[in-house]
């Protein structure tokens, strides 16, 4: 299904990052909705294939830096470039997924899985119908987050891991490089979650470059290879192995770090 | 002027089509013999064909109204056809022009729907007060120029509050086919787009959608319904068509597509039993065809619930993960 993919990663591996864009760029970004800035001077850059986290406290702003970094908001200082373009002009939506904290579960539309993971083909057939080729990659997709069973299933009718699922295979469908999940297992029993990070991993090990905003510092530090955490300003950017004996932790978040939990921007 | 000639264009272009209409139910006339339509009340034919695209674009675009919970724009769009209407009724007045208010209804529906949509973007939500502030501008203005107007006689005002069968003239039956045509066509062209900003705004918009020019056509769109629908609905019980359907399809179907189909199904269902009651009770078409929605509606919950309780339980078992 993904078979360039394959090739991405292999020649990301083999390349030197100087020979190809990263994946995301930010340089200097600065960000507020008002006069008080909510992200300040930020630097970032993430290569193909990395599979990155980023933490930090309740308003630390981890959110706007995704709206940044998707070219959603625009910075108003700095440069944001997603794939070697400016973030806000950048229109391949089908190399970006993206999966949102509880995205469509405040209502009650009828839909099932199956036309959400179609979704994922909508930015290769425009205004076009779906061809036989685009169904099979559809449920493919659908296949390889173990949702197979329930494709038809109301999406309402299904738990929030489910349903997390079914959105990780509409940005498979689209054949995304780059998937950008924001607290996805927020409202997700622990069963669930475990398998959620299980396939993140297999898609990372895909070559898929894998961004997560997660206030889960367990899961970030088991799972994640890098870890940047936020407060405003970045206070630690390095693999997840070193961050938890940084000052980073205690500095970003104050004492008490690990009981931390829920809340974005 | 443009506007009157344009539409002269239009009007040639689907007189044919009312033809085959006429046609059409006066041989069904001879094989059932129902009054409803008998061939000398040629102003039910043109009632019944207005009320038949109603079931389809009310249902199609309430559809996506409803799942954004924009439910409420459809009625201050109404108020505003309704000043679109008193300006073309003025307009006729003043300048001894022969402009459809339908016409001019529909330009200011259009314009209103515009605003709704620029003041929703510059304030970042559609909020309830510039909603209420548009519907109630729209309603006063109507009602000022219309008390101008014929040295203060509404003339028939009636007709445009609450929608009148008999009054549905050729033109206005032509101007609904106008209608009919841009909103289903555009509803087809852009459907892929129209479900990912309705479902998902956010990833739409990371799928490289313009969601906001998606969501001036939504609004567009909604404005050429209400003033196709006005016709036999009425200003005041137009909205009630882009969502007591959809609601009741929301009840019964699994998948979106299944609701969009069921949502036009129950609304065909609501116009033509509504029509036929009206017509053989003497009552006001807009009432009986909401009211008989309703109804449906009802039913609709109830079979969602019997349809519910047969239904699999949910269970978080998964499949296994693919290692692809």
């Amino acid at each position: 299904m993904r078979s360039h993919h394959r090739d991405d990663a292999d020649e990301a591996t083999t390349e030197s990052s100087e020979s190809r864009p990263a994946v995301v760029e930010l340089t200097d970004v600065s960000f507020g909705y008002t006069s008080t800035p909510v992200v300040e001077d930020i630097s970032v850059s993430i290569d193909a294939g990395e599979y990155v986290a980023v933490v930090g406290p309740n308003g630390s702003g981890k959110s706007t830096l995704m709206q940044l970094l998707l070219g959603l908001l625009e910075p108003d200082s700095g440069t944001a470039e997603l794939f070697g373009v400016d973030a806000t002009a950048f229109d391949d939506g089908a190399r970006v997924g993206y999966v949102a904290q509880r995205a469509g579960t405040s209502r009650e539309m009828p839909i099932t899985v199956r036309e959400v993971v179609q979704m994922g083909r909508f930015p290769h057939v425009g205004f076009g119908r779906l061809s036989a080729a685009d169904w099979r990659i559809v449920d493919r997709a659908i296949d390889t987050v173990g949702m197979s069973s329930f494709a038809d299933r109301r999406i309402t009718q299904l738990s929030g891991g489910q349903r997390q699922r079914a959105f990780i295979a509409r940005a498979l469908a689209g054949e995304a490089d780059l998937l950008v999940l924001d607290e996805p297992t927020v409202g997700v029993d622990t069963e669930s979650v475990d398998a959620f990070y299980g396939l993140l991993e297999s898609l990372h090990a895909e070559g898929i470059t894998v961004l997560l905003i997660e206030h889960d510092l367990q899961a970030v530090i088991e799972h994640a290879e890098r870890v940047i955490c936020l407060n405003r300003e970045i206070y630690f950017d390095g693999p997840s192995a070193e961050f938890t004996d940084s000052a980073a932790l205690a500095r970003a978040f104050g004492t008490g770090a690990q009981s931390l939990t829920g809340g974005n921007r | 002027m443009t506007l009157a000639f344009a539409a002269g264009g239009v009007y040639e272009a689907f007189l044919p089509i009312l033809e085959v209409w006429y046609w059409l139910l006066a041989l069904l006339y001879q094989l059932t013999g129902l009054d409803l339509i008998n061939p000398e009340y040629t102003f039910m034919y043109r009632a019944i064909l207005v009320g038949l695209c109603v079931g389809v674009i009310a249902p199609l675009i309430g559809t996506f109204l409803v799942h954004r919970q924009l439910a409420l724009i459809g009625d201050a769009l109404a108020h505003t056809a309704f000043a679109g209407v008193a300006v073309g009724l003025f307009l006729n007045a003043v300048l001894e022009l022969s402009v459809s208010p339908y016409l001019t209804a529909v330009v200011v529906a259009v314009i209103a729907a515009l605003l709704i949509e620029l003041i929703s973007e510059a304030t970042d939500a559609y909020n309830d007060v510039s909603m209420a502030i548009v519907l109630s501008t729209g309603f006063a203005l109507g009602t000022v120029l219309i008390s101008l107007n014929a040295g203060g006689l509404a003339v028939g005002i009636n007709q445009y509050l609450f929608g009148n069968l008999s009054t549905v003239s050729a033109e206005n039956a032509v101007i609904m086919l106008g209608l009919f045509s841009v909103i289903v066509g555009t509803v087809a062209l852009t459907r892929n787009q129209l479900l990912y900003v309705t479902f998902d705004e956010t990833a739409a918009a990371v799928a490289g959608i313009p969601v906001v020019w998606y969501n001036r056509i939504m609004v567009m769109l909604t404005a050429l319904v209400v003033v196709g629908a006005m016709q036999i609905m009425g200003v005041i019980l137009v909205a009630a068509m882009l969502v007591v359907p959809v609601a009741g399809a929301t009840q019964v179907s699994r998948s979106f597509s299944e609701s969009l189909l069921v949502s036009i199904v129950l609304a065909e269902l609501a116009v033509l039993l509504g029509i036929g009651i009206s017509y053989y009770a003497g009552a006001t078409a807009g009432g009986v065809i909401v009211l008989v929605a309703v109804g449906i509606y009802v039913l609709s919950v109830f079979a969602g619930k019997v349809r519910q309780t047969g239904a699999p339980d949910e269970t978080r078992e998964l499949d296994t993960i693919s290692q692809d």
